[in-house]
């Protein structure tokens, strides 16, 4: 199942903060948006996830979702939406008790997305006494166990320190190397986009409009952190971004 | 910065003082504006203030037309309980206070709810209840008992009318402050709107609505009293009145004793609820 984004745009009143986006997100890929702040990269991704309504323009998907898919576009929130009343194994259940799967089903697919995410021995803690990297790992974990045909991520890693940014994102790059998914991925940082973006698309500052597209050839596990080739990558991109960043950040925010 | 050094190279500090002894230490500056729970603390002020009323009532500082010594109190609350009598007061009041409040909390939270997901329920009935809840309940009392009788009904009603306002008002605001990016997350992962309200919101709410209960509860024993002065047999408020009127102060002030034990036994029990319920709050 392909993702496409046809000439999408949108608006919050008068202030015009998507305009003409066209995109595509081939299955088993991911695809890293970056921008200038406030470019309206997590209105895309709420449009793409239908949670928000575009003004004009759709998203559409190419063919059907997986059979076994329970909820095909799956989001992994930045601060991880985990209820604190619930702890690790029961905010996993939570997304699974609407489907009236058998009481096995459920069991085998909670003790499946804990042994993925290595929180086996976390099953029964309550977030409040997770570190932010275990709570993004329970949330990643919550959106492997609906098998979504796409996930969803804005900023999954922002709220976390730099040591475990880089080893969430070893995680993703070898649950992705098991088994391929597909994923929009929304970053501020660069060398996460390089890391783990097949695709990168470059946003332009608001309005947004696609800005540029680069695409990443070498396989996600032969990357590594100061890879000679990822690190021009990752300057071509900062040379894309960085005049409208500059701009974007002096603009007054209702301007 | 690296024309003008703050410290030019070669004449930086050792990183360990030579001598240690020299030099003030940096004064405090943090600290308070943390109330910290102290043990003991409560029962020490009860027991020196029981302590200097018995004084005071024994040594005749304090006049005994004005306060009876605590030890008759206790006497009195110690003969009303053996007699049987103190059983006949209170079940009456407490049957009153609990079905009043169950009907008016109960209301209330399902109200409230109402209000915090719809925006016609909002829209419509927040005026009402802004201006139901400045109304001194005890004044519609005469009303009540016109519309519902003198019997029980009427007490019901006060109670219920008491608890309700001050519960809607804790619920919707509860409602409101539930965060958001969780409804959203449950809606994303597609979540019936039922499971939203029930798996979601309802538990996001409960810490406010439980801290709404302790206000609700406290005006309803206030009430609970008042309705029971106009007019009922039995019932702790009842009691007050007659010894009220005798002047006989020391059933006085046992009645008063025994509002005071249920008002803190009430929140007692919500503080349980609290602490086996909202364990999960950081
Ligand atoms: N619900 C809303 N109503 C009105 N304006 C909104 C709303 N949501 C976002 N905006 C505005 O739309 C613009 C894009 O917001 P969005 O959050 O999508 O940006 P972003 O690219 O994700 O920014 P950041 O990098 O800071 O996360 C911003 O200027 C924001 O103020
Ligand atoms: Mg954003």
């Amino acid at each position: 199942m392909d993702l496409v984004v046809d000439t999408l745009s949108h608006a919050y009143g008068n202030v015009t903060v998507l305009q003409d986006i066209d995109l595509t997100i081939p299955s088993g890929q991911i695809v890293c948006l970056v921008g200038p702040s406030g470019c309206g990269k997590s209105t895309l991704l709420r449009m793409i996830g239908g949670l928000e309504r575009p003004t004009q323009g759709a998203v559409r998907l190419l063919g059907e979702p997986p059979r076994d898919s329970l909820n095909p576009l799956t989001f992994v929130f930045q601060h991880f939406a985990l209820l604190p009343w619930r702890n690790v194994e029961d905010n996993i259940r939570l997304v699974l008790e609407d489907h009236r799967l058998p009481k096995a089903e459920v069991a085998r697919i909670i003790d499946d997305v804990l042994a993925r995410t290595r929180l086996t021995d976390f099953a029964k803690a309550l977030p409040k006494q997770l570190s932010g990297g275990m709570k993004q790992r329970v949330a990643i974990a919550r959106a492997l166990a609906v098998r979504p045909a796409c996930m969803l991520m804005d900023e999954p890693l922002s709220a976390l320190d730099s040591q475990t940014r880089e080893l969430l994102m070893e995680d993703l790059i070898s649950l992705w190397t098991r088994e391929p998914f597909t994923a929009v991925y929304v970053t501020h940082n660069l060398a996460e986009a390089v890391r783990l973006g097949h695709r990168v698309v470059v946003l332009s500052r608001r309005p947004g409009r696609v800005h540029d597209v680069v695409d990443i050839d070498i396989p996600l596990q032969d990357r590594h952190a100061g890879m000679p080739e990822l690190e021009k990558t990752q300057a071509h991109l900062w040379e894309l971004m960085r005049r409208e960043a500059q701009v974007a950040d002096m603009e007054l925010i209702d301007g | 910065m690296a024309d003008t050094p703050l410290l030019a190279a070669g004449t930086l500090p050792p990183s360990r003082p030579v001598t240690p002894a020299k030099g003030q230490p940096v004064p405090f500056r943090g600290g308070g504006f943390q109330p910290v729970p102290i043990r003991g603390v409560a029962i020490l002020v009860f027991v020196l203030l029981i302590a200097a009323l018995e004084l005071g009532t024994r040594t005749g500082v304090i006049s005994n037309l004005t306060m009876p010594p605590p030890s008759a109190i206790v006497e009195t609350l110690w003969n009303l309980a053996a007699s049987g009598r103190l059983w006949t007061h209170l079940y009456p009041s407490l049957t009153r206070l609990v079905i009043g409040a169950a009907i008016g909390t109960t209301l209330g939270i399902a109200i409230g709810t109402m209000i915090g997901l719809f925006s016609l329920a909002r829209a419509g009935l927040v005026p009402l209840v802004s201006a139901l809840f400045p109304i001194p309940k005890i004044a519609l009392l005469p009303l009540f008992v016109i519309w519902f009788g003198i019997g029980e009904s009427s007490k019901y009603a006060l109670i219920a009318f008491g608890t309700f306002t001050p519960t809607v008002v804790a619920t919707f605001g509860a409602v409101d402050n539930v965060d958001r990016t969780l409804i959203r997350m449950g809606q994303s992962f597609g979540l019936s709107w039922w499971s939203v309200v029930r798996k979601i919101v309802l538990p996001g709410a409960f810490p406010g609505i439980l801290s709404g209960l302790r206000v609700s509860i406290a005006i309803g024993i206030i009430l609970l009293v008042a309705a029971e002065m106009l007019g009922a047999e039995h019932g702790i408020g009842a009691y007050i009145l007659e010894a009220g009127s005798l002047y006989d102060l020391e059933r006085l002030f046992a009645g008063v004793t025994v509002l005071s034990v249920m008002g803190v036994t009430l929140s007692w029990l919500i503080g349980l609820l609290e602490r086996r319920f909202l364990s999960w709050r950081s």
